[in-house]
């Protein structure tokens, strides 16, 4: 290469500067639409851990905790244990589908409404407006020189992001700890452990990084749902579209020009300036946009304004910005293999979800067998086997099991351990692991396959649980 | 290099800056990082001269920087001990005070003791017992239920304490004539007494069966009892029963009888504290072959 003068030289700039832009506020169908859906965001988010449920003096009277200092997980009747993880898996995988299912049917809804960082930035922005005033005024104020008014606006603007962003992490702890003696201690500063602390903080602080400062920048370098969501679309998808047949060739229009030889776009740019990615929606669908719909309130205002129709911007298909057609054919467009094959992994997903965690089990067992020594020969000349078992108790109540081993008819089983203890009364704890040790001996040959099965009995509820395990007379020779 | 003027190459499909090169007409679009993200590296490469400062790094002619907090991994393990002594005083301390019987009766002490006899036990009795206490030909196996010197708590703790054959004043103590060896039998009654032991514990009757038996009577009994099943005075074992410390075989006996044994055990007193000791009698007792103590009388079979 390196004779070659033929070559072009190399760009300049390989890093760039972040353009700052500033979302004008707007007023519309979609603007309405997505206060109320991130006004239900936030009320879930910062109100869930207040919900009581009440489950009896043994278990957190919380309706939605994760427990980590005892390793359990309420929500609402549902307990999950560290060894039923699965059921997060399967959470995990219904939230992947879902969001596969919506995205081919509706776009990327998730994006423009749910998002944490799409709540959260909007709020922000809000906070901006109040504090600052709109778009055009914030532009203002920033290319001015300081003054007190400017002091103040932006110390209340970044006092209020601030105090969001505190409660934000505060009530991310919430969900780990009974919520109302959270709160108590988060107030009075007292009783707060390190690692809570250092959420709330760690949670205030990029709470406030990311959207008041980040903000569309997690969406374009950081965020893989945002790619990937790109794979789940086709030429069928609902998305933002702009219409280039009716709006070019775009360009200023006075009142009572002509429209001939001129698309309906009036370059007025009122959908650039909503938006909160700082995008231009006439260059078409981009990986930036989040679907959120602002640029449809804004350019229908104007399309109302100049008395022509309105969507020039609008919610549709991309075949149906080339091609046309009607409701019907929207239907019929959105109903396609894709968005059934979707529809059906979904529905098989919820179903296994639904199976596993109806068909949960209050008891289970663990059996382990000694290891060393494999057995031991008794004066008697008859075989003993050592084992280790687990009895998981999930109830809520103290369960006194009953235990029998099928196979081994004159097996004598006893129960090593403080005091007495007796097979037929194991007691367990409520919500539980019951850890004891047995010593299983029965005559040399009464047995000829080594496979036994260990029976485990909550005599009040008939609750079984059984687990296969071996008894070992010889070694092999 | 054709002047300082920049001349862009623009992609025509994408409208991008391309990075000015090309292989096989590939070019590659300059899709610029945010700046921030660039010293958000730099920052991190800052960051890391932390890690040199603060830790041990860099090797010197006679070691290494130490780091101004000091840390070494060994360090960190005292600190976890330290730690873990810390949370097990408590249990310590009441283990001190309680006897056996209380021990056994409560749950959270004798896990402690257990758990701690265990441990104890890989450090200092595996070597001859196993780790699973299992034995090897010489070496008793303390899961069974065959006890030399007895399988009580208290008698387990005195077996460890003093030992066996150990030298020790209080140690267990008895030794077993070698027959043969020492010619105190013929060769004839050393076979013929093999075999009558042999038929204690189930063998079959030879034509030296009686012979045998008078051999027993007259040299054997004294320790194994009229019966053969032993005694705990002497450390005698039982002979009727399907265990054989040093070999069941006819050869083995006969070797035994021939020659005898005399296994031996240290003493522990002055090797390991009181306590340690005490977790390791009530973890061999636990083991599966324990029998109650004398002083306490059997609770009455259940119906």
């Amino acid at each position: 290469m390196s004779a070659d003068k033929d070559v072009t030289i190399p760009p300049v700039t390989f890093f760039a500067k972040r353009r700052k832009f500033y979302p004008r506020a707007v007023s519309g169908v979609y603007r309405h639409r997505k206060t109320l859906l991130q006004t239900l965001c936030l009320a879930i988010y910062y109100l869930t851990p207040f919900l009581r449920w009440d489950r009896g003096p043994n278990a957190p009277d919380q309706a939605i905790l994760i427990d980590m200092v005892h390793r359990r997980l309420y929500w609402f009747d549902i307990e999950i244990w560290p060894q039923e993880v699965y059921y997060l898996t399967g959470i995990l995988i219904l939230a992947a589908v879902t969001l596969f299912a919506v995205t081919s049917l509706l776009g990327r809804v998730w994006c423009g409404y749910f998002c944490f960082q799409t709540v959260w930035t909007d709020l922000f922005i809000w906070v901006e407006k109040v504090m600052q005033g709109d778009s055009a005024v914030r532009q203002k104020l920033d290319a001015s020189p300081w003054s007190l008014n400017k002091i103040w606006r932006k110390a209340g603007t970044h006092l209020g992001w601030l105090s969001i962003a505190f409660f934000t992490g505060g009530a991310y702890i919430l969900y780990f700890n009974d919520a109302p003696t959270l709160m108590h201690n988060l107030f009075s500063g007292q009783g707060l452990t390190t690692t809570q602390l250092a959420f709330v903080f760690g949670l205030t602080g990029s709470t406030y990084l990311m959207a008041g400062f980040a903000r569309e920048q997690v969406c374009t370098y950081m965020c893989p749902y945002a790619r990937f969501q790109s794979a789940m679309f086709d030429e069928d998808t609902l998305i933002i579209g702009y219409d280039t047949m009716r709006g070019e060739p775009r360009g200023k229009h006075k009142k009572g020009d002509s429209w001939d030889n001129k698309g309906h776009c009036i370059d007025c740019t009122q959908c650039v300036q909503v938006c909160p990615m700082g995008i231009d929606i006439r260059d078409g669908l981009q990986i930036q946009c989040i679907a959120c719909g602002l640029c449809i309130d804004a350019c229908d205002s104007v399309m109302e304004k100049m008395d022509l129709p309105k969507g020039l911007i609008r919610y549709d298909t991309e075949r149906r910005m080339k091609e046309g057609g009607d409701q019907q054919e929207l239907i019929r467009h959105l109903i396609r293999p894709r968005t059934m094959w979707y529809g059906l992994i979904l529905a098989l997903a919820l179903s296994v979800m639904f199976y596993g965690i109806v068909s949960r089990t209050t008891l289970d067992l663990n059996v382990f067998h000694d290891r060393n020594p494999l057995f031991v020969r008794l004066s008697s000349g008859e075989i003993r086997n050592g084992y280790e078992i687990k009895i998981l108790n999930k109830t809520l109540d103290e369960v006194h099991y009953q235990l029998a081993i099928e196979e081994l008819p004159n097996a004598q089983i006893t129960v090593e351990g403080a005091g007495k203890q007796d097979i037929h009364d194991l007691i367990v704890p409520p919500d539980s692991v019951g850890h004891f040790r047995l010593y299983v001996t029965a005559p040399e040959h009464d047995h000829e396959n080594n496979l036994i099965n260990f029976v485990i009995t909550d005599p009040k509820t008939a609750t079984v649980a059984k687990r296969q395990s071996i008894f070992i007379t010889r070694t092999e020779d | 290099m054709s002047g300082p003027e920049h001349k862009k190459d623009i992609d025509p499909v994408t409208g991008v800056e391309t990075m000015g090169h090309e292989w096989d007409g590939i070019k590659e679009l300059n899709n610029p990082a945010p700046r921030w993200w660039l010293w958000v590296f730099y920052v991190c490469c800052i960051f890391s001269f932390g890690y040199w400062i603060v830790y041990p790094a860099w090797p010197t002619l006679n070691g290494n920087t130490a780091g101004i907090w000091g840390w070494t991994s060994y360090n960190k393990l005292v600190n976890e001990q330290a730690e873990i002594k810390t949370i097990q005083a408590a249990h310590t301390a009441k283990l001190e005070k309680a006897g056996f019987a209380q021990i056994q009766n409560d749950p959270d002490l004798y896990a402690f003791a257990v758990e701690g006899g265990r441990a104890a036990f890989r450090d200092n009795c595996a070597t001859c017992h196993g780790s699973g206490a299992a034995g090897n030909i010489g070496y008793p196996n303390l899961n069974d239920d065959d006890w030399l010197w007895g399988g009580s708590i208290e008698a387990i703790e005195q077996t460890i304490l003093y030992g066996i054959r150990s030298g020790h004043a209080n140690a267990r103590d008895s030794q077993m004539p070698a027959f043969g060896k020492d010619g105190v039998l013929e060769s004839a009654d050393v076979d013929a007494v093999t075999d009558y032991v042999l038929t204690l514990s189930g063998a079959e009757h030879k034509a030296t069966y009686e012979k045998g038996a008078t051999v027993f009577a007259e040299n054997c009994a004294a320790c194994h009892g009229d019966e053969g099943k032993g005694g705990r005075d002497f450390g005698a074992p039982n002979l009727t029963d399907k265990i054989w410390l040093y070999g069941g075989d006819r050869a083995q006996v006969y070797q035994t009888v021939f020659s005898a044994h005399a296994g031996v055990m240290p003493t522990w007193e002055a090797r390991l504290d009181r306590n340690t000791i005490r977790e390791l009698a009530v973890y061999v007792h636990s083991l599966g072959g324990g029998e109650p103590s004398e002083s306490v009388t059997a609770p009455a079979p259940v119906e």
